[in-house]
């Protein structure tokens, strides 16, 4: 193997890790999004639910394009 | 087998020690060999990467979660508007008095307060802070809460002081003939 390799292994291994940190703080996210809304919902209060849904599917929508992303690297 | 590095150096590649029995590069291997890597350099990023599929696979499960929130919401029931009850007659409560009553029957008790010759307001009698009963104060129309001194709105039913943040939920009163019926019940609002 040459050090050009060696380099792009490296690179690659700091792309991963910066992504896990970002999908990690999305799922964060959306799993205060989760409690919150039901949180609502049971409280009597309907009006978050389908928003939040929206919110959480973009958040969803995120992660999945950089899974994406991921997986082009190899 | 460990390969030598091109032109004769016998430094060891750690990153891929380790050569598959084809001998052919990993990126030719099948699916399965470069999943399950021996090196540890590639072997620490194929788990990092498997972590991130796992987590995306949670940020599915909350998504799934929160649209079987929506669709509860959608299909749920709602419960069909209770038939009007009598709670009282006008002559049994002075005015600035209150009397309990239950409506729809088996619900959590309610206060009714006359709160002039001819008005009555009902409310929930359960404090929205922690379920204290409320007590009227007509003189100062306002709603007492005494276990953590919190002050209701006697006409709105509105939280005017103290821990409260919600409003007591309203009951629906009419007089007819002589009678006080309970006819609904509204939803709490802040």
């Amino acid at each position: 193997m040459t050090s050009r390799s060696r380099m792009v292994r490296a690179q690659r291994m700091t792309i991963v890790n910066a992504m896990l940190a970002f999908v990690t703080l999305i799922v964060i996210l959306q799993l205060w999004l989760l409690t919150a809304t039901m949180n609502a919902y049971l409280g009597g209060d309907t009006s978050t639910v389908v928003p939040a849904a929206l919110a959480s599917l973009v958040c969803l929508g995120l992660n999945a394009g950089l899974l994406r992303y991921l997986f082009g690297l190899d | 087998m460990i390969p030598r590095q091109a032109g004769g150096d016998d430094r060891r590649d750690f990153e891929h020690a380790t050569v598959p029995p084809d001998g052919r590069p990993l990126a030719d291997q099948p699916k399965w060999r470069r999943d399950f890597p021996i090196d540890w350099a590639q072997d620490d990023y194929v788990s990092r990467r498997e972590l991130v599929k796992f987590v995306v696979l949670t940020s599915a499960a909350l998504t799934a979660g929160q649209f079987w929130i929506v669709l509860k919401n959608a299909f749920s029931r709602r419960p069909a508007p209770p038939a009007g009850a009598p709670i009282a007659t006008v002559n049994e409560l002075p005015v600035g008095e209150a009397k309990t009553f239950t409506y729809p029957a088996g619900s959590t008790p309610r206060l009714l307060v006359r709160t002039g010759t001819s008005t009555f307001v009902a409310y929930d009698q359960q404090c929205t802070h922690l379920q204290c009963p409320v007590v009227p104060a007509v003189a100062q129309r306002r709603l007492h809460c005494p276990c953590h001194d919190g002050w209701f709105d006697l006409d709105t039913g509105r939280p005017v002081a103290g821990p409260p943040q919600r409003a007591l939920p309203r009951v629906l009163v009419e007089v007819r003939d002589g009678m006080v019926y309970a006819t609904g019940v509204e939803d709490a609002a802040s």
